[in-house]
């Protein structure tokens, strides 16, 4: 685990630094558009310990957002690493050019490179009568961490829940009277190949790393409303090549997942179904495309325009009707799918059953009626929370992981590596990394 | 006048064209955006441009030469203009003789250009001048060098061991006279100190207004006191401390008992308490012999 604090303790202290030049730019990967933002940290360390005012976005605004059309990313993950680093390039670019400031670092999210969940507990007997920082890092050590596969790698360890001997539910047990503490954990492991695509790509751009997020969390940090957040809610992030879910509760992100299903393979379908090419089939998709059809379906005509030369071809329409029937399949097996991942997390046990479906995706006419059937009754649709600086344009459901990202970037969450490395696991590295110094030196 | 063709639209189903930047576009821009660089390009290098154009282009005398020359040369072409030339000095306030004075220690040749002209110069020379009390000098409209004097006023002729001066109410001496006769309106003073107390003076002379048509002047005696001498070597010996008093004691005493006409050769008015008047020789011998006379009679 020692490698795992290093990597990603040399990404917070990045991330710190950052914070102190006061400009880091947000990245989203996703597969149909790559969305940067830049932001421009002001006033005193907001990652200071307490929430400041409006819940912590006081201490930032967005001083340069760009989007631009993403190349090279499937399923969420890098596919073409130079169509991915040049449309990265394209988005910094504008970003840095509205923000008049130059980027270093960069904290990036994605959907993809298969993110599984784990649970993990443990539990250490207290020194002290009092819970130290020193036990909480020991209690979080000692979780026994499962044998998540070669390949992988840990992107978020949050601790989500303290037990202090019979108490449980405490979010910060430190200055605790006690005997025996006890820790739940939540792990996310992704591929690391994934990862480290896209710290090449960054860095390709000039860019530093500065940490990673899941997107599935971030949009669920920027979508979910604080008591939903407290109750326990899913938030479903139906992106263009993958749709992320993520479980929220009691303001800790439990359980999180993504199906590699999304809008690109709607259109896809449409694109296949009525013989027209990917461009035509998106247009008709975001212009006319519905999930619920009714008798007026019938008689709205749309006209597929081509440029074949082929007289017949090109002079054909298609009832809406018909687009419906082609994208609800395509839209009820993603919910479907979800549905699956769902019960397979146990979500029907929470207490709160909210689920909130947000993401490009989400913006398909009667999605929430669809989805109410397949996944219970209550769903509604999110939009990302409103940042100061944000544009208009960037308002929408598709922005919510990137907007979720600077709520990360500002008040991130505590990690496992957040805590001091347990003492009994430094003496020996720590001598004999002084005996190599020494040797280097001398 | 409308074109007939429907402007073109964009076709819908072409995407945007959203290039990306190449690899040195993208660092072009991003060193562009660095604070240091900016400031580099926009101060930095047009200062050492700069620099080192001017360095290379006055590295050849000649060309420092005449640029020295030209600016020399329109210097020149400025100074002389018109409207800064000055033709002639008018001087007011002068009486006749410090007219001349002035005329002679202004050493300027007309016409000169007035920045050559150094007014403060030429005001405290002329100050300098014993018979100015105050001038001023400005160049009026039109090319006038105006210089306005206020002269001091003689208020009394004072008599040294050979000169005879003109001197002011504040002891300046204004210039020689020939002869006591030619400013026969003005009191005379003589001896050492004279002329710091030109008041005390003024003063007597206004009190001995009634002896005026005897008096030969004021005489200073050992730096401290008054001697009015009158005709006929009489002298009224006046004290150090209320001399105008005395003075006018003494015309008192001689209006009522016409003391002065008599043969006296002094009224000694040092000691307050006890005046003194000293007799000639011959009046003291002929007094005694009617003192004689009368004794013998008596």
């Amino acid at each position: 685990m020692i490698e795992l604090y290093e990597s990603q303790r040399a990404m917070r202290n990045l991330r710190k630094a950052a914070m102190q030049r006061g400009v880091v730019a947000i990245l989203d990967v996703g597969s149909s558009k790559i969305a940067c933002l830049v932001l421009r940290f002001d006033g005193a360390d907001p990652a200071g310990g307490e929430v400041g005012s409006l819940a912590g976005q006081a201490g930032f605004r967005v001083i340069g957002a760009a989007t631009t059309r993403s190349r090279g990313v499937r399923f969420g993950e890098i596919d073409v690493m130079g169509e991915t680093e040049r449309a990265i390039r394209t988005a910094v670019q504008a970003a840095q050019k509205m923000a008049q400031v130059r980027v270093d670092h960069v904290i990036a999210c994605f959907s993809g490179a298969e993110p599984r969940s784990y649970g993990l507990a443990g539990e250490v007997d207290l020194e002290g009568t009092v819970v130290t920082e020193q036990d909480v890092s020991r209690v979080l050590s000692a979780c026994d961490v499962p044998d998540y596969g070669a390949g992988r790698e840990v992107l978020h360890a949050q601790p989500v829940n303290f037990a202090l001997d019979h108490r449980s539910g405490l979010s910060d047990p430190r200055g605790h009277m006690g005997a025996r503490l006890a820790a739940d954990m939540h792990m996310v492991t992704i591929e690391a190949a994934a990862v480290q695509n896209l710290a090449h790509c960054v860095r390709r751009c000039d860019l530093e790393l500065a940490g990673i997020a899941s997107s599935a969390y971030v949009s669920g940090v920027s979508a979910l409303v604080e008591d939903e957040q407290e109750l326990g809610a899913a938030c479903i992030d139906m992106g263009g090549g993958a749709t992320g879910l993520s479980i929220f509760m009691r303001k800790h992100m439990i359980y999180s997942d993504a199906v590699r299903m999304g809008g690109d393979h709607v259109t896809n379908d449409i694109s296949m179904g009525l013989q027209v090419p990917l461009t035509v089939a998106e247009r008709i998709k975001t212009f006319y495309g519905g999930v619920v059809a009714t008798g007026m379906d019938d008689r709205e005509m749309i006209d597929l325009e081509g440029d074949t030369g082929d007289w017949e071809h090109d002079r054909r329409s298609v009832s809406r009707a018909e687009l419906i029937g082609i994208m609800r399949p395509r839209v009820e097996e993603i919910l479907e799918e979800v549905r699956a991942r769902l019960d397979a997390a146990g979500f029907e046990h929470l207490p709160s059953q909210q689920i909130v479906l947000t993401g490009g995706g989400s913006q398909i006419p009667g999605l929430d009626g669809l989805a109410s059937k397949i996944l219970g009754q209550q769903v509604r649709l999110g939009r990302p929370l409103r940042v100061h600086g944000l544009p208009q344009a960037a308002t929408g459901p598709g922005f919510a992981s990137a907007v979720g990202m600077c709520l990360f970037a500002a008040h991130p969450q505590d990690e496992w590596w957040d805590f001091e490395i347990p003492v009994d696991r430094y003496p020996a590295r720590s001598l004999r990394r002084a005996v190599k110094w020494f040797k280097d030196n001398w | 006048m409308q074109p007939l063709s429907a402007p073109k639209r964009p076709d819908p189903t072409v995407p945007k064209a959203d290039p990306a930047p190449s690899r040195w576009s993208y660092r072009l821009h991003r060193l562009w955006l660095t604070p240091v660089f900016r400031k580099l390009v926009h101060v930095g290098a047009p200062f050492t441009a700069a620099l080192v154009v001017g360095t290379v282009y006055l590295s050849d005398e000649a060309r420092r030469e005449s640029i020295v020359l030209a600016i020399a040369d329109l210097r020149e072409e400025i100074h002389t203009r018109p409207e800064f030339m000055v033709n002639l000095m008018a001087v007011d306030g002068a009486g006749e003789g410090v007219n001349e004075d002035i005329r002679e220690i202004v050493p300027v040749d007309f016409p000169i250009s007035s920045f050559d002209l150094d007014l403060e110069q030429i005001r405290s020379d002329i100050i300098g001048l014993s018979a100015v009390k105050e001038a001023s000098v400005r160049i009026r409209n039109g090319g006038i060098l105006q210089i306005d004097v206020l002269e001091r006023q003689p208020v009394a002729l004072w008599r040294s061991d050979e000169t005879l001066d003109l001197v002011d109410r504040e002891g300046v001496r204004l210039g020689p006279v020939e002869a006591r006769t030619a400013r026969g309106d003005l009191p005379l003073i003589a001896g050492a100190g004279a002329e710091a107390r030109i008041d005390e003076a003024l003063k007597l002379f206004a009190a001995a207004a009634p002896l005026s048509s005897r008096m030969r002047g004021l005489v200073r005696m050992g730096e401290r006191r008054w001697d009015l001498v009158l005709d006929r070597g009489q002298r009224i010996m006046l004290p150090e401390d209320g001399p105008v008093q005395a003075l006018e004691r003494v015309i008192a005493l001689s209006a009522a008992q016409d003391m002065l006409a008599r043969d006296l050769v002094a009224v000694d008015m040092r000691l307050a308490q006890r005046p003194t008047i000293r007799m000639n020789a011959e009046a003291v011998e002929s007094w005694w012999k009617i003192r004689e006379i009368s004794v013998g009679n008596n």
